[in-house]
């Protein structure tokens, strides 16, 4: 008896539901994805509140001064104390003044540790003023609860 | 004479084995540097240097003195508003700055809106004070905000 010898395809899934999640799951991530996150630093963790909102424009010329709990000050990536800070916010400044704006045009945002110490906050705050900066912003994290 | 057509009924198809090799790429590129973005906003101070000037100075306009108290641990320990002592309950601090408040008008702008001095003691946790800002702020009804004092600033650090 002659046996013929059967061609067996390979059993294929159908990979279209498969490469359609995939192609939503990208979409996905790429629209919520924030390349933008320049202004958080692993070691701040924002205190809540519930009044605050985010804020609708951006505010003009921001120095952004996080405060870890141990009250160490992170300025443009270089770390401050209190005292020291104050070299921090002339080179800041010199950007401003050469734009031809004031000091007191300048937004410094504040972001502190929920831990530290109000104290060293409100050293942080006494120098800015020094520099004759005027105008704080105290960042918070929105509580939705 | 007669043409078999062996290739009859095969069908061409892509290979898709390297675009799906990209696509996990990309899939898992995303994934890992997804971070969900928390939302935050500000409580704006503007707190200009104090000037040296001896000029007469309205009663009027003397800020409400809010003192925080804090034990060696940054623990909160007392409230007080102008001297009244209001234990550690920020709803009680609302409560005072709401009957503080009362009468002024709704639409003051707030530049004229009573100001509020905060005195706290140095190791008190900042978190604390976010909360006492939040009380005299202003408070929720809904979803619309009700708001009391704009205008705050810091009283000198205690060391």
């Amino acid at each position: 008896m002659q046996v013929k010898a059967k061609k067996v395809d390979m059993a294929e899934g159908d990979m279209t539901p498969m490469i359609d999640m995939v192609f939503q799951l990208i979409a996905f991530f790429m629209v919520l994805i924030n390349f933008g996150q320049t202004e958080a630093n692993d070691r701040v963790v924002l205190p809540n509140s519930q009044l605050v909102k985010p804020p609708e424009t951006k505010l003009d010329f921001p120095i952004i001064l996080h405060i870890a709990q141990d009250g160490e000050v992170v300025l443009g990536g270089d770390t401050y104390t209190a005292e020291t800070l104050r070299l921090g916010l002339n080179r800041e400044l010199s950007v401003i003044v050469a734009e031809g704006k004031s000091p007191a045009d300048a937004n410094v945002i504040i972001r502190a540790h929920k831990d530290a110490a109000a104290g060293d906050v409100q050293e942080v705050i006494r120098v800015a003023q020094e520099q004759k900066l005027e105008k704080f912003a105290l960042r918070v994290k929105e509580d939705r609860s | 004479m007669r043409i078999r057509n062996r290739e009859e009924g095969t069908k061409q198809e892509l290979n898709m084995t390297s675009m799906i090799d990209i696509v996990f790429l990309l899939l898992i590129f995303f994934v890992m540097t997804f971070k969900i973005v928390e939302m935050e906003g500000d409580f704006s101070v503007r707190m200009p240097l104090a000037s040296n000037s001896s000029g007469a100075v309205d009663d009027t306009e003397l800020p409400l003195k809010l003192r925080l108290k804090a034990d060696e641990n940054g623990r909160l320990t007392s409230i007080a508003m102008n001297e009244v002592q209001l234990g550690t309950d920020f709803n009680a601090l609302r409560e005072t700055v709401i009957g503080l408040v009362s009468g002024t008008q709704p639409g003051d702008s707030p530049e004229v809106g009573p100001e509020v001095e905060i005195d706290t003691d140095y190791n008190l946790r900042y978190e604390h004070v976010i909360s006492a800002i939040t009380a005299v702020s202003g408070y929720k009804v809904g979803d619309e905000t009700v708001k009391l004092i704009e205008k705050i600033k810091f009283a000198k650090p205690r060391r």
